[in-house]
């Protein structure tokens, strides 16, 4: 494979996906009980809908998403919300967050949306469909979904990608899923191609999951020539499964820094995911269950299962035969990128993949780190071609700006450095550190350039109430004067250089206002906070102009009425 | 004239010095008259350090006037609010020497709170806020936007009833922590670094 179509580093480290692929996908038991985080994607919380008590179905809507960056969050039993509150969540500082409480009935009565024929409907109400079912990535980023779908409107995306790499060691959801379901993934891709305005969808899988692959060629075979499907068969390696590898790697285009897939034409998505919106649309089906992978060696029966969102992870894992004299720890996600948890008592969440009940022989803890011994092995692994040795260094020395400047935010976290470091490092979660601490920063330098402007809009805002004074004043004071024909003529010509400086600058607040609309005009779609921000700037400069306005009216006021007092002196004999 | 020039190398020398000098000479009148910047360019970076809480701590009233101030060369350790890190960067900046902090340092960030029940409505500490960060009217209760306040207490002193406080601004997420090292990777003892100088 020519280097243009691949991308630099990766490793291979052991699959060990066959414990948990040796069973077929299966039903997890209904739980009695399901805890529902209100964030369970990026972005906002989700805003409840219910109250403490109501009786609820499965599949109605609980929570509504607040602000463009939000998903919806649906009952996934039918019972009584028996409370609002805040409750471990799985999250890597172990913190509580606001959840919802459902005491299922165990009768699980659905409520669904009425069912879309999405070839004979309009894009607007599909749009609307993904966003009402609280579709979010299930490969684990939980970004909710109707936002990528809705990219076709300013990005021209010609290729949509199927994601189906699933490189972490572990996982086999989308194994599991596309050996089941691989026609109904084709159709859900050709939903969301349809919405994007895509010709071309293309399936990148790695080449370690031939049953996968045998399923979703037949699916190919079957299905309608257009759009045109293609399937790539890519050589297993870590992290092919990163957005940007994979679009690397299948259609050799490079998403720049700082980019996003969607700027190479590209939107990538997981089959799960794709599945997902299908049934949204053609059942009416909102997201309310997800595949989950149990393995690790501290459970008897380990396989992939269909389990309700909010089920106790402990449930689930009970179900799956864990022993708890074995678990030594139980990390969520894959073994590289997945977060530790700490306890048992926790939900299932939208974003996850996987549960990992490892033996203390499976994944044992990491020795204690040594110094960096400058070897350059992290530098050989990285897929995104960063010097994790040099940014662990910066970032070390609190030396963030540096660690900026080598790129810091190009890191996709993917851990291919931790694992190859032969001093065990914890390069990773270092960078991690700094990367919050540097957004830490640009937030507190975005709330000062906030309050700057706040202020000026302040200065602004007394400026003009003082000129409009004057301006009164001055008009009163003439009107009082005028009978007596007393105004102290000033100098005409110093008058007249007055009016002209103040026409000009009165033209120079037009424009500033003129282009303080044209930015909020621009950044329509931009978060709230920086509309708020852009809208104080435009304030400012309508205080400006109108202070402007004020003086030059005062001034011409003033000239006028040295003329009309000078022409009335004249006409006296 | 022309063999004048020719037969004294000098001559020609001076003459095309000279006009050299005249050339580029009015291509720099013109381009200062044409790319003239509004303004003194330093002071607009100055104040982009400066915290912008407005607070007046500095003995002026509020962050610009202080940075043309400091344009004017004023002390650059007058800004309890931004403390040590502005006081380096204003430093970097204009290439002075870093000064101690002139006042005291403000341990976190804070946010004004009025105390809603003991509020009477005079509407003076609107009058105060700089970043007009307080909602209210006349007679009626008045209340702090939190997410615009920037903590510079103005506002407490108009107050004839002292029912505002600054409380610590809520922290905003949660971090991930530094990971743990060994002692000999964090740093270089001081106590060596410190005989290495002397």
């Amino acid at each position: 494979m020519s280097r243009r179509f691949d991308f630099p580093g990766g490793i291979t480290p052991p699959g060990r996906k066959a414990q948990s692929t040796r069973e077929p996908l299966r039903e997890a038991p209904l739980p009695r009980r399901v805890v529902l985080p209100l964030t369970q994607h990026r972005g906002q919380p989700a805003e409840p809908c219910v109250a403490v008590g109501e009786r609820v179905r499965t599949g109605q809507v609980i929570a509504h998403p607040q602000g463009r960056v939000s998903a919806a969050l649906h009952a996934s039993i039918s019972g009584t919300v028996s409370a609002i509150e805040p409750r471990p969540i799985p999250h890597p500082g172990d913190l509580t967050a606001p959840c919802l409480v459902i005491e299922g009935d165990g009768s699980d009565e659905w409520t669904l949306m009425p069912a879309l024929d999405w070839r004979a409907t309009d894009a607007e109400t599909l749009h609307r469909r993904l966003a009402e079912s609280g579709l979010v990535g299930l490969g684990g980023a939980g970004f909710p979904s109707q936002v990528k779908a809705g990219l076709g409107e300013h990005h021209a995306i010609d290729t949509l990608v199927v994601n189906a790499a699933e490189c972490e060691p572990y996982i086999s959801a989308d194994d599991m899923t596309l050996r089941r379901h691989a026609a109904e993934v084709l159709e859900g891709a050709r939903l969301l191609a349809h919405l994007l305005g895509a010709e071309r969808i293309l399936v990148g899988i790695e080449d370690d999951k031939p049953e996968a692959l045998a399923a979703l060629n037949t699916a190919i075979a079957a299905s309608e020539s257009t759009p045109i499907i293609e399937l790539k068969v890519i050589e297993t390696r870590y992290p092919s499964g990163g957005e940007n590898q994979l679009i690397r790697r299948l259609l050799g285009r490079q998403v720049p820094s700082g980019g996003l897939p969607a700027d190479m034409g590209v939107i990538c998505h997981n089959p799960g995911t794709l599945r997902a919106a299908l049934e949204a649309v053609r059942d009416g089906r909102p997201l309310i269950s997800r595949v989950v992978t149990l393995t690790g060696e501290a459970l008897a029966r380990p396989g992939n299962v269909i389990a309700r969102l909010g089920t106790s992870l402990a449930e689930l894992l009970d179900d799956a035969g864990l022993d708890r004299d074995r678990l030594a720890r139980l990390v969520m996600g894959g073994p590289l990128m997945g977060q530790p948890l700490a306890r048992l008592d926790l939900p299932l969440v939208k974003t996850a993949n996987c549960l990992i009940a490892a033996s203390a022989e499976e994944l044992p803890a990491p020795p204690p780190p040594r110094p960096c011994i400058r070897c350059g092995d992290c530098e050989t692994a990285c897929p995104v071609a960063l010097a994790p040795q040099r940014l662990f260094a910066f970032a070390q020395a609190d030396a963030d700006d540096k660690a900026r400047e080598l790129a810091l935010f190009d890191c996709i976290e993917c851990g291919a450095c931790d694992y190859v470091c032969p001093s065990h490092l914890p390069l990773v979660a270092q960078f991690r550190a700094a990367k919050d601490r540097l957004r830490h920063k640009d937030a507190e330098a975005r709330r000062a350039e906030r309050a700057r402007h706040r202020y000026e809009c302040r200065q602004a805002r007394l400026e003009r109430e003082a000129a409009e004074k004057e301006a009164r004043r001055q008009a009163r004071r003439q009107a009082a004067s005028r009978p007596a024909s007393q105004a102290t003529p000033r100098g005409g010509a110093d008058g007249q250089e007055a009016v002209k400086s103040l026409r000009i600058a009165r033209a120079a607040a037009k424009a500033a206002l003129r282009k303080a609309e044209r930015a909020l005009a621009r950044a329509s779609d931009a978060d709230a906070a920086t509309l708020a921000d852009l809208e104080t700037q435009r304030a400012t400069a309508e205080e400006h102009l109108k202070a402007a306005e004020a003086r030059l009216e005062m001034a011409q006021a003033q000239g006028n009425g040295q003329d009309d007092a000078q022409s009335s002196t004249e006409e006296r004999p | 004239m022309l063999e004048l020039i020719a037969n004294h190398g000098i001559l020609a020398a001076i003459l095309v010095l000279l006009g050299l000098a005249l050339a580029f000479g009015a291509l720099l009148g013109f381009a200062a008259e044409r790319f003239r910047v509004e303004g003194d360019p330093v002071v607009e970076k100055i104040d982009a350090l400066l915290p912008q809480t407005q607070c007046g701590q500095c003995g002026y009233p509020g962050c610009r006037p202080y940075a043309e101030a400091i344009g004017r060369g004023e002390a650059i350790n007058k800004c309890p609010p931004g403390g040590e890190p502005t006081i380096a960067a204003l430093a970097d900046l204009l290439g002075r020497e870093p000064e101690p902090l002139d006042g005291e340092a403000q341990e976190e960030p804070r946010v004004a709170y009025i105390r809603e029940a003991e509020c009477i409505g005079c509407t003076k500490c609107i009058q105060a806020c700089p970043v007009d960060a307080i909602l209210g009217a006349a007679r009626q209760m008045h209340t702090v936007i939190a997410e615009e306040c920037t903590g510079c207490d103005l506002c407490l002193e108009p107050c004839p009833v002292d029912c505002i406080e600054l409380r610590p601004r809520e922290p905003d997420a949660w971090h991930w922590p530094r990971p743990e090292l060994i002692a000999s990777d964090r740093h270089d003892p001081p106590i060596i670094a410190g005989a290495a100088s002397r």
